[in-house]
């Protein structure tokens, strides 16, 4: 094939560049979640919820690929409750285009949404979908991959900075012992780290015309995902706490209890 | 049926989180195989076999599972998948990376970073920044796990396992590594360290976390870690981070210095043998968790504590 169809096809692909990011409805970070009192759940009333913060950047990079011009067009996706309206609203007021709602009542499992991101891929056919490498809530850090697994796509998680070009997106990613950089064929899931970027603060302007933006409501029936949990929740605890130790006088102190008492050095 | 853990290694050696991850398989309690996958890892391999408790390593070598990618890896677990009940690897950024494809590949929930083995079906494991520990049964046929290194002893050497070599799937080619820049350090791995020394946003600047916590940290034999405030400032590298989304740890002694204590923040470290904390603030939530604390200027501090040492 001559070089110029090549590169013909790859800007036609640029130009409608579709990224999906999934966006979860969380308890805000500085709450301190509590445990009720017959162990069976944490207590969510009254909580204040916001958006998790990693998707608040999968969002963010999805909205700069835009402003870059390398998008055409970016999807927020949430599922859950009614109220996760609200999440896709900020997110629409960070930039994204449009939001879906998978509205169910049902506990909904990693595996579960990885199911039903994948029936929306499918009808979407996103070039790009950029996860939040973990939700802080269940900390299970799953999605994305599963999602990857299921689409039989590639995956880039805990991205701490993405180039994309033409059908290909080099990512660099945060490991135990530093940084790797892969490259890997579109599409694509990728995962957001924490210093992946800065997320911009919704400004009052684009919150009201985020009210605007169109929101689809679908559900697991419509879309044929089974949702039923796979992990049942036998109890919830608080962990063991830890008690305030004792203040020492100065660096002597320190390092003669260290080693009298502690016994560490 | 027996259970596959899946080693991590560099190819010529066991990372130390996958001996933890053999204690947690260990509890589960039936037939244990370590499947080393690499390229040239003969002498993974070998290391393997000598893990207390594993009752065979099964070793695949071939050029596409050099990087461990997790395209690759999760495709050759699900390929081996079928004898067993119970799937184990260490939750590690490669272990974190793979395993929840190979669950989703075989339709089945994953249950993350477990701390306790309660029953077969039935794991202990920590939401919410480990503020809260939730108690989950499976009822999937395969349960896929990852374990909180921190949470389970490291499995002796001592074992004689024999090393069978398995077949390689194909090569899926989805991804290519370009290029890896590992942190060099004479230092001991952060989530191995007996002692760990991390600084905060209170050091003020990289070049005091050279000049007075790396003197400290190399005194004691310690592991630099750091609080996602100095990261984010550029004080030090990423892969410092100790906190819920960096790296957890549970060392004998932990020095925080400079470090003010947000939650997210002890969720990294709060299950330290000994907690000390040295900050001007004598309110700090950091004092809340510490076993010593030390209200002071840690520029005054630091070098006090060093002369103390000898």
């Amino acid at each position: 094939m001559a070089a110029f169809d090549v590169d013909y096809l790859e800007v036609i692909k640029e130009k409608v560049l579709k990224i999906l990011v999934p966006v979860k409805r969380v308890v805000d970070y500085n709450v301190k979640v509590r445990v009720k009192a017959d162990g069976s759940n944490v207590d969510l009333a009254n909580v204040k919820m916001s958006m998790n913060p990693f998707d608040e950047i999968a969002i963010e990079e999805a909205v700069r690929l835009k402003e870059a011009g390398i998008a055409s067009e970016v999807v927020a996706v949430s599922a859950g409750l009614a109220n996760c309206q609200e999440t896709l609203r900020t997110a629409m007021a960070i930039g994204a285009d449009r939001g879906i709602l998978i509205q169910s009542d049902v506990d909904l499992q990693p595996l579960a949404v990885a199911k039903l991101l994948q029936a929306v891929c499918e009808k979407e056919q996103p070039q790009v979908v950029i996860c939040g490498k973990q939700a802080i809530d269940d900390d299970a850090n799953q999605t994305g991959q599963m999602l990857a697994g299921l689409m039989n796509w590639p995956q880039a998680t805990f991205a701490s900075k993405v180039v994309v070009a033409g059908q290909q997106a080099t990512v660099t990613r945060e490991i135990d012992g530093g940084l790797e950089t892969i490259e890997i064929a579109l599409p694509a899931v990728l995962t957001a780290d924490l210093r992946l970027n800065e997320p911009r603060y919704a400004t009052l302007p684009n919150i009201m015309k985020a009210k605007r933006k169109p929101l689809e409501t679908t559900n697991p029936e419509t879309l044929g995902v089974d949702v039923t949990p796979r992990l049942k929740t036998l109890k919830v605890a608080e962990p063991p706490k830890r008690s305030a130790g004792i203040k020492v006088a100065d660096a002597a102190d320190l390092v003669m209890k260290l080693k009298t008492e502690a016994k560490v050095i | 049926m027996a259970i596959l853990v899946i080693a991590e290694h560099d190819n010529s050696s066991i990372k130390a989180a996958t001996l933890n991850a053999v204690t947690a398989a260990g509890k589960i309690g039936a037939d244990l195989h370590l499947l080393v996958a690499g390229s040239g890892c003969a002498a993974a391999a070998a290391a393997a076999a000598k893990i207390a408790g594993v009752g065979k390593v099964l070793l695949v070598d071939a050029p596409h599972y050099a990087d461990q990618s997790p395209e690759n890896l999760a495709a050759l677990v699900v390929a081996n998948a079928a004898a067993y009940g119970h799937i184990v690897t260490a939750a590690t950024t490669v272990g974190k990376n793979f395993m929840p494809r190979v669950a989703a590949l075989l339709d089945v929930a994953q249950i993350s970073e477990i701390v306790a083995v309660e029953a077969p079906d039935t794991f202990v494991r920590p939401i919410y920044a480990g503020n809260v520990l939730a108690t989950v049964q499976s009822s999937d046929g395969v349960k896929v796990i990852t374990v909180r290194a921190t949470a389970f002893e490291a499995a002796a050497e001592g074992g004689s396992a024999a090393v069978e070599n398995l077949a390689a799937g194909p090569d899926l080619g989805q991804s290519k590594l370009i290029d890896r820049e590992l942190t060099k350090s004479a230092r001991p791995e952060l989530t191995a360290a007996k002692i760990i020394v991390s600084g905060g946003r209170g050091m003020g600047n990289g070049d005091n976390f050279h000049q007075l916590l790396e003197p400290l940290a190399d005194k004691l034999g310690a592991a630099l870690g750091a609080s996602r405030a100095a990261v984010d400032a550029g004080f030090v590298p990423n892969d410092y981070q100790v906190g819920q989304t960096g790296k957890i740890v549970a060392p004998q002694l932990y020095i925080a210095v400079g470090i003010s204590g947000a939650i997210q923040h002890l969720a990294g470290m709060k299950d330290s043998k000994v907690i000390v904390a040295i900050n001007k603030d004598a309110e700090a939530p950091i004092f809340q968790v510490a076993d010593y604390g030390l209200v002071g200027d840690l520029f005054e501090a630091l070098p006090a504590l060093l002369t103390e040492l000898g």
